[in-house]
């Protein structure tokens, strides 16, 4: 035994007496937990699976590497069927879904030609017959804001190399009025048909092209360089658009003409990449989501494997609670507005790119992106003080993405249920904002947290599990 | 419906440029100004033109490399005045001081990222909270006091089961003392070093061992041959040996302690333990190489001050006299009936054990068996009574009695008005974490009672002189408030009983 230092949790009179032996202390800023989570927490603290299993959930996502193999449209890929609709967050229905939902559906069914004015595709969905909705999340994919996606629309293809499990994301429109954002006006539907007719079928000729030639981008790696260069991957992504379109123009080049498209298509889609900053957002997700579904499914770990919003729902699911979702109400970003917009015009959190945080970076690492805090009128200090919080909800630090500015700390991964319950800390979301009207668009962006009713909820599902296995092992 | 009359003013500025989330934060800012009715200051993106149109502005012709200034203001409104508060609104501002401190860690895990590899964990959070912080620190390998109480036995059982699969020692729940290298944690003495080392579940039990085996190293000192000392006391919490528990935290920290170099002695102190886990443990000890001197307190075994004299004695010394102050104070008993009145648990039992032998049985709130139990609201009995205000019952939603006297002076005073009160016994304990002046509070109190007839009061006073408090200090307050002061509980008690037995 060597001259300890010592680590005091409670009463300071404790701390002070061995601070008065001249030994070094460490004092807990301890508070009360959430509300009546006191027997659950220690419920789910002698849970003897759960150290073995929150270290296996963090090994197998930080093992992931995502590569980018393919890019192809949704019905083969995802054999999405017409009719059938997938959007962001948890399972919701048309009659609960908020305006920037329905805006997206009801272009989403126009640009699918099930109806010719989406304001038709009110009644469609309405009756529901002929359409169905589904998460995401339920089919290996992420959808930003509404996440509407349609059979025609392209989807970029992530794979993990070692398990060969892949994650699907759309292909990003860019800012203002969008679909995602839940806008479906002429000048929507224009785009996004020339992201079928032309984008699309251009990145699936340089990705292949690449991918014969060079093998798969490592999205994983880009994600690495672009956090070291003032990138957060959810509400900052210009660098790591700057890249992919480094690591894809020469393919775009030498392969458009193979693929039956001039200079002008090649320079259009160039343009439209190199404009948008948030273009690689639509990789980082599916990104995060393949290193987070490594982690899902593991009895006894409290780690959170998705946060994902619907526009009226708060959802995440826990590694060690299989698909079940844990929902609350979701709430309005603070933040800083577009034009004449307002908090009244905002529609509450909307989108799958909560995964970003969930995998340790956005939010996580705002950190690294100091001019993202500024959305709410932070400080640098307090983007430092952001990413230094996060760590007292999560498990692991992730050693390939690093923060140069915290002395290159890895940015914190693996949000544990029962930390969130300890210490009241909510997880710390960047994001954009919708209208609450369907087809108004973007109205602002800002910093969001999750409603914390669901964290207790999840912690309580897994003292059941914990009760019944420990209840089972003594019979 | 009247339109208030507005004016619109639009200026581009070539070569400005900001990012759009200042140019957000810089017209959310100007939109705050006097006479502003909106505004937005952004680059001449196409976007942003858009959005300057939405809003009814007229922008001239411009690249995006213009910053556009657009204000709408009431018409009585300055546009210099407007115009100077975008120009604020455009410095940066930065933090004065301090923003970039590092806040301190919300949870145990987190405190031991930041701390020491050896740093051992001190956990006193209400109960309810306790086994999660304690889970903390033996998942990543820590040792931890536990000095919380109220933790259920089965959580216990769990984090002690896991801590051994780990080699981390449980001290607790409900451990209120422990020395490791000679740093006291919880309420513990300062004692000289050595190379005995006490596995204790019991914290005033163990205690008593410090003062008595300083109090001895000093007089072996004081002869010129080497001093005895302390170098660890292990507490393992006052149901480690109970059936439940079976010993767990005991059965590391004597694995642990065989296997240190600088240990010659190793001493068990309990309160008492269940039969077959002392049976266990007695074979156990057997086993290690390092010699163990089992202080298991029970009926027909002996008291703490006999343990303490059994170590010297194994480690070839002879124990010294005892100290005993101000025996000139007491006279003869001045009624049939011993009073204990205690703030360590053990002391008390310890006591009760001997006054059991000599008296018969002992009511107490926590009684030698359930017949003789005292409820806290009648604790004087018209009977031998011993009470332990350390206990759980009687520290619900108070501090422990050696933080707070307050309940233990009141019985003091309530004893003292009973006419067959005859001796009061009382402990005292010193150290880290107790009471800064404690006799200071005693005194009085002592006075009060022995104010209207001399009833004998016996004191146990446990500590060092190197304690905080100071033994010397402290012990002469007492003696000059009438009370006789032994460093032994036993001697104590010995003498308290003699006095009642010879009452007529």
């Amino acid at each position: 035994m060597s001259e300890p230092t010592v680590v005091t949790v409670g009463a300071g009179m404790f701390a002070d007496a061995v601070a008065g032996q001249a030994v070094d202390v460490e004092r807990v800023d301890w508070r009360p937990p959430m509300p009546g989570t006191e027997a659950d927490l220690a419920a789910v603290a002698v849970d003897p699976r759960r150290p073995g299993a929150n270290r296996r959930a963090v090994e197998a996502v930080l093992g992931v590497t995502a590569h980018l193999v393919d890019v192809a449209p949704a019905s083969e890929v995802l054999g999405l069927e017409p009719g059938q609709f997938l959007h962001a967050g948890p399972p919701i229905g048309w009659d609960r879904a908020s305006g920037p939902l329905r805006g997206a559906l009801m272009g989403g069914a126009a640009l699918e030609g099930l109806v010719d004015d989406p304001e038709d595709a009110v009644a469609l969905f309405e009756s529901g017959s002929s359409v169905s909705l589904e998460p995401c999340h339920h089919r290996s994919a992420v959808g930003p804001m509404a996440g509407v996606v349609t059979p025609s629309m392209w989807m970029w293809v992530l794979e993990d190399r070692a398990s060969g499990r892949r994650t699907y994301c759309s292909l990003n429109e860019g800012l203002g009025k969008v679909l995602r954002y839940g806008a479906y006006g002429p000048e929507v539907l224009t785009r996004l048909r020339w992201m079928g007719d032309v984008l699309g079928p251009l990145l699936q000729a340089a990705t292949r092209s690449v991918v014969a030639e060079s093998g798969p981008v490592d999205v994983t790696g880009i994600l690495t360089q672009m956090l070291q260069m003032g990138d957060e991957a959810h509400n900052r992504n210009r660098a790591g658009t700057l890249m992919l379109l480094r690591d894809l123009a020469p393919a775009m080049v030498g392969s458009g003409a193979d693929a039956g498209f001039d200079g002008k298509d090649v320079a259009e889609s160039m343009r439209f990449i190199g404009g948008n900053d948030h273009f690689f957002l639509n990789l980082a997700m599916p990104a995060c989501k393949l290193a987070l579904d490594a982690g899902r499914d593991i009895p006894g770990s409290t780690m959170v494997v998705a946060m994902a919003r619907n526009g009226t729902d708060f959802g995440i699911q826990v590694s060690g609670t299989g698909d079940e979702w844990f929902t609350g109400p979701a709430q309005v970003a603070d933040g800083l507005f577009l034009g004449d917009y307002g908090p009244d015009d905002a529609n509450a959190d909307i989108g799958d790119s909560a995964i970003t945080e969930t995998a340790g970076i956005g939010g996580f690492a705002m950190a690294t992106a100091p001019a993202i805090v500024r959305l709410v009128g932070g400080s640098v200090p307090d983007a430092l003080a952001t990413t230094r919080r996060m760590h007292e909800i999560t498990l692991a630090e992730n050693p390939r993405w690093s923060v140069p500015v915290l002395e290159f700390q890895g940015t914190p991964t693996g949000i544990d249920v029962t930390r969130v319950c300890r210490t009241g800390i909510l997880p710390q979301i960047n994001t954009g904002m919708a209208g609450r009207v369907a087809g108004v668009g973007q109205v602002g962006a800002g910093l969001v947290t999750p409603p914390a009713e669901i964290f207790p909820q999840a912690l309580a599902a897994l003292a059941r599990a914990a009760r019944q296995t420990s209840a089972g092992r003594s019979l | 419906m009247t339109t208030p009359r507005m004016k619109d003013h639009v200026e581009l500025r070539s070569g400005a440029y900001a990012d759009s989330v200042t140019l957000l934060q810089v017209s959310r800012a100007v939109q705050a100004a006097p006479g502003v009715v909106t505004a937005q200051v952004a680059m001449a993106t196409g976007l942003n033109l858009e959005v300057l149109a939405g809003m009814g502005f007229d922008v001239p012709d411009s690249s995006p490399n213009d910053m556009v200034v657009a204000l709408r203001l009431d018409d009585d409104a300055d546009v210099a005045t407007a115009l100077a508060a975008v120009d604020a609104a455009l410095v940066p501002t930065r933090p004065t001081s301090g923003a970039s401190a590092v806040a301190p860690p919300r949870t145990t895990a987190s405190a031991l990222r930041r701390s020491g590899a050896g740093a051992v964990v001190l956990v006193s959070v209400p109960g309810a909270s306790a086994t999660v912080e304690a889970m903390d620190a033996i998942e990543a390998g820590h040792d931890v006091m536990i000095f919380s109480d109220n933790v259920p036995v089965a959580e216990e059982v769990a984090l002690k089961t896991y801590a051994a699969e780990r080699g981390a020692l449980v001290m607790g729940p409900d451990c209120g003392t422990a020395v490791i290298d000679g740093v006291g944690l919880g309420f513990a003495n300062t004692v000289r070093p050595g190379r005995i080392a006490l596995v204790a579940a019991s914290g005033t039990g163990c205690q008593q061992l410090l003062a008595l085996l300083h109090h001895a190293g000093d007089a072996l000192a004081g002869q010129g041959r080497d001093g005895v000392g302390v170098r660890h006391a292990l507490g393992v919490g006052g149901r480690d040996l109970s059936a439940a528990v079976g010993g767990l935290a005991t059965r590391e920290a004597l694995r642990r302690l065989d296997t240190d170099p600088d240990v010659d002695l190793v001493v068990v102190v309990s309160k008492p333990p269940a039969p077959e886990v002392a049976d266990a443990l007695a074979r156990e000890a057997e086993a290690l190489d390092t010699p163990v001197e089992l202080g298991l307190l029970g009926r027909g075994q002996r008291d703490l001050t006999a343990v303490a004299e059994a170590v010297l004695d194994r480690l070839g010394h002879t124990a010294p006299e005892w100290p005993v102050h101000g025996a000139d104070n007491t006279g003869p008993a001045t009624g049939p009936l011993l009073r204990g009145l205690f703030v360590g648990g053990t002391l008390c039992d310890e006591s009760m054990l001997m006054a059991t032998e000599a008296l018969g049985p002992i009511r107490s709130n926590i009684p030698l068996s359930g017949d003789l139990a005292l409820v806290p609201d009648e604790l004087l009995v018209d009977d031998h009574t011993m009470v332990d205000f350390g206990d759980d019952a009687l520290t619900q939603g108070r501090a422990h009695p050696m933080i707070d006297p307050t309940l233990r002076n009141d019985q003091l005073a309530r004893a003292a008005a009973d006419p067959a009160t005859g001796v009061i016994l009382l402990d005292l304990v010193l150290g880290h974490g107790a009471e800064p002046d404690p006799a200071a509070l005693l005194a009085p109190a002592i006075s009060a009672a022995r104010k209207d007839r001399p009833i004998p009061v016996i004191v146990s006073l446990v500590g060092t002189d190197l304690d905080p408090q100071g033994l010397s200090a402290q012990r002469e307050a007492l003696v000059a408030a009438g009370a006789e002061v032994h460093l032994s509980n036993a001697a104590a008690t010995r003498r308290a009983l003699e006095l009642i037995g010879a009452f007529q």
